[in-house]
């Protein structure tokens, strides 16, 4: 079971039509993620990364290609994702807002707000637990996102720079928070982020995407042990020959996407 | 100055400006500067008021038309909210039905009173629908803007969690759409004001409306200032109670 594919993504791809204009998103896109793999996604500003997570979850149809996910429990919900920008309901309370996942499956108010409950103490917002957004930061309310998915209990996380507008101890916590779920319950997870680090502490392997249209660049296999610390992996030689690695790769991406190279 | 401070200041400016002006009036009476049989003065309303109150005949009239404004509220505000839900969801509803209700809306309320009276009769009915029609275009039109700006993203993240279309209803559509759905209902209030009053004086026998037409008919000046006070002190309860609810509904509104 364990080295079996969870998703499979042939020949994807992605165009977006808008006032006349054709704009090609994601071009030939081709991978496989194995169940309970932690994929990670880093690209240049632009290059599709949202638009791949978008289909994977279902709100965005592809232009062709498929994109295959395997199921193997029809009573838990295929997908959850934490979305780049702010998507916490503000009508609802922190608490109903991490239950909502639950509440749509009908789970019994109790067990649910006992779940949320635990959800958002693990995000270290239990004295917000009946704030309302508007009284959270940007940075709260993101957390606030990644618990409501994680709540839900998806077969696949689609993490779409979830730690993006944290400070950099919040940051630190979660992803290590993170680790720790992610290490005893093996979802499979695809997590985009725009930072090299981040990618290397978490991910089984990167794929690194090119700029505008976005195509697959390289995918990298993250060797390094598990259970991880975050304080010691930093530490290790094998870290920055593949932190040297991605960067090189990735390096012209960004500066074609800033046109400094055609 | 703090916020408490300042907002008793408010408070009392907002009474105060009032019953200045009442004393004017008075002294502009008192001094025959305005002719009071026409335009009367605040002391000779109370002392009409008063006995009006007594007798039962104020409450009566003022109750007449609380019932006709609130059913006639009712007759149009929760078709308007599901109706404006709809379009607002739907694409398919909102080009099948905003046509009819951008050619209708214009039509003055008041115009097609006529053809109310034609259709109900003298009765309740051609009341509560006068109020009804008014109350519902503006509740309709703010819904379905309401639900219109609310941020897709809000869309996506139902839709993510496996929204049925009930839930797209009553956990984005629904709440997100409330504040514009209140911005209507207030408005809407006050149009009921204005059509009640209108239809109470072209038919009925009873109501706020009727009374002020009555006074007309027999010149009792003091008498319509009555009528007129009442309806102004109707309208700022109905529209403290849509505050009240506003707030108790709305907890994760910001209020300045
Ligand atoms: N709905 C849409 N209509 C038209 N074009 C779109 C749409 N959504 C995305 N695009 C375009 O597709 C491309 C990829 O966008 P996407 O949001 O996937 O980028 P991204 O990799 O997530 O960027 P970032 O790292 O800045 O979040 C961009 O050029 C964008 O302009
Ligand atoms: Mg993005």
């Amino acid at each position: 079971m364990k080295h079996s594919d969870s998703i499979i993504i042939n020949n994807l791809n992605k165009t977006f039509y808008a006032n006349n204009a054709k704009v090609s998103a994601l071009q030939n896109i081709n991978i496989s993620i194995r169940e309970g793999e932690f994929f990670c996604i880093v690209g240049p500003s632009g290059c599709g990364k949202t638009t791949l997570l978008r289909i994977l979850a279902g709100l965005e149809t592809a232009t062709n290609g498929e994109v295959r996910i395997m199921s193997n429990d029809p009573n838990r919900p295929t997908n959850s994702m934490v979305f780049q920008e702010q998507s916490v309901f503000p009508w609802l309370t922190v608490l109903e807002n991490v239950a909502y996942g639950l509440k749509l499956r009908k789970i019994p108010p109790k067990i649910r707000n006992e779940i949320a409950s635990n959800f958002i103490h693990m995000i270290g917002l239990t004295k917000f637990k009946h704030a309302y957004p508007h009284q959270l930061s940007g940075g709260m309310k993101q957390r606030v996102s990644v618990a409501r998915a994680f709540a839900n209990d998806p077969e696949i996380l689609l993490m779409d720079e979830p730690f993006g507008a944290l400070d950099e101890q919040n940051r630190m916590i979660l992803q290590q928070e993170l680790l720790k779920i992610w290490e005893t319950n093996n979802k499979t997870t695809i997590f985009i982020t725009h930072s090299i680090d981040e990618a290397l502490c978490l991910g089984d392997r990167v794929m690194i995407m090119t700029a505008h249209p976005g195509r697959v660049k390289s995918v990298v296999s993250i060797d390094l042990s598990r259970p991880r610390q975050l304080s010691d992996i930093r530490m290790l030689p094998h870290y920055n020959e593949l932190f040297q690695a991605i960067w090189n790769s990735l390096r012209e991406e960004v500066r074609v996407s800033q046109g400094k190279i055609t | 100055m703090n916020e408490n401070t300042k907002s008793k200041i408010f408070r009392i400016l907002s009474i105060l400006s009032p019953l200045s002006i009442l004393l004017l009036w008075e002294l502009l009476a008192r001094l025959s500067v305005v002719d009071p049989r026409l335009v009367s003065c605040p002391s000779a309303i109370l002392k009409t008021f008063v006995p009006l109150m007594m007798s039962g005949q104020l409450f009566y009239d003022s109750w007449v038309s609380i019932q006709r404004v609130f059913w006639g509220f009712i007759a149009g505000s929760l078709p308007g909210i599901l109706l404006g839900m709809s379009m607002g969801l739907s694409p398919i509803v909102r080009s099948a039905v905003e046509p009819m209700i951008a050619a209708t809306y214009p039509i003055p309320k008041l115009a097609i009173m006529p053809l109310i009276l034609l259709l109900f009769g003298l009765g309740e009915t051609s009341k509560i629908f006068t109020v009804a029609i008014g109350v519902f275009y503006l509740v309709v039109i703010n819904t379905m803007a309401g639900v219109m700006g609310i941020d897709k993203i809000y869309l996506d993240v139902a839709k993510n969690f496996g929204a049925s279309r009930k839930d797209f209803y009553l956990t984005v559509a629904f709440p997100g759409a409330l504040p514009m759905i209140f911005a209507g209902l207030k408005l809407g209030m006050g149009m009921a004001l204005i059509l009640i009053v209108a239809a109470e004086m072209s038919a009925a026998k009873a109501g706020i409306g009727y009374m002020i037409w009555r006074s007309y008919d027999m010149f009792d000046i003091e008498q319509m200032f009555v009528a007129l006070i009442t309806l102004s002190i109707l309208g700022y309860i109905f529209s403290i109670i849509l505050d009240v609810v506003e707030r108790w509904v709305l907890p994760w509104k910001q209020y300045s």
